[in-house]
């Protein structure tokens, strides 16, 4: 975990992520861009679904549609600061010469997707009322 | 398109798709606001929704912003890599939206 607040430093320090190893190649910090703006998009995607599980099932229980609105929220959130934080890693280890992180987090959201979708599939075969 | 004479042109237009990646997150980021603009005064509005929504709005605005400023400067030959600072607003309007989300379902 220290090597999450490690890189949360770097977050609000442009000065510091700039001290580390050669510039790479700006088409290289280009793609590393535009895969975290993909990944922010991902969290949009799951926030987006949050307010329209809460908005377009009301027939759903209390608390079956408050829980599914925030669990997707919270994926929301998960995605969007491993976002920044993926992108951080990758940038440095760019910078350095190292090889670039591996992460388990997309093999864990597409799980928790999968088990979402599964469950929804549960829902509309044996019906709302659950 | 004739304007950059000087620096040759990149074959793999990679700033123009950088930008075009930025113009999609923030049509993504409106569909997640206007959702949540409909959230808050669809049933009953309260105040504590009125707020919400405010922010829903306020919060698409700054990341409209944060977008415009990098595709701005995106459009030279060979633009700057992001700074952290602009990643992390980018996120924090996000996880906001989604803060204020969790705020409206109770």
């Amino acid at each position: 975990m220290s090597t999450f607040v490690q890189s949360l430093r770097l977050w609000f320090a442009p000065e510091r992520i700039r001290q580390e190893g050669d510039t790479p190649d700006y088409r290289f910090s280009l793609a590393n861009e535009r895969t975290f703006l993909a990944w922010l998009r991902t969290a949009l995607a799951l926030i987006g679904g949050g307010f329209a599980v809460d908005q377009f099932l009301p027939d759903l229980r209390w608390g079956v549609r408050v829980g599914l609105a925030l669990a997707l929220l919270g994926a929301g959130v998960l995605c969007s600061l491993r976002a920044v934080n993926h992108w951080v890693r990758c940038e440095r280890a760019m910078r350095r010469g190292e090889d670039l992180p591996a992460s388990r987090f997309p093999a864990l959201l597409g799980v928790v997707v999968a088990v979402v979708a599964l469950a929804m599939v549960v829902i509309v075969v044996f019906g709302w009322e659950g | 398109m004739s304007g950059h004479a000087s620096p040759p042109r990149d074959p793999g237009l990679q700033p123009e798709r950088t930008r075009l990646a930025w113009r999609r997150t923030t049509l993504a980021c409106t569909v997640a606001a206007v959702l949540g603009a409909r959230a808050a005064l669809h049933d009953g509005a309260s105040a504590v929704d009125v707020v919400a929504c405010a922010l829903c709005l306020l919060l698409w605005l700054g990341f409209l912003a944060v977008a415009h400023r990098r595709m701005t400067a995106l459009t030279t030959a060979r633009p700057p890599a992001i700074g952290p600072r602009t990643a992390a607003a980018a996120a924090l309007c996000t996880t906001a939206l989604a803060a204020c989300a969790a705020a409206m379902i109770f």
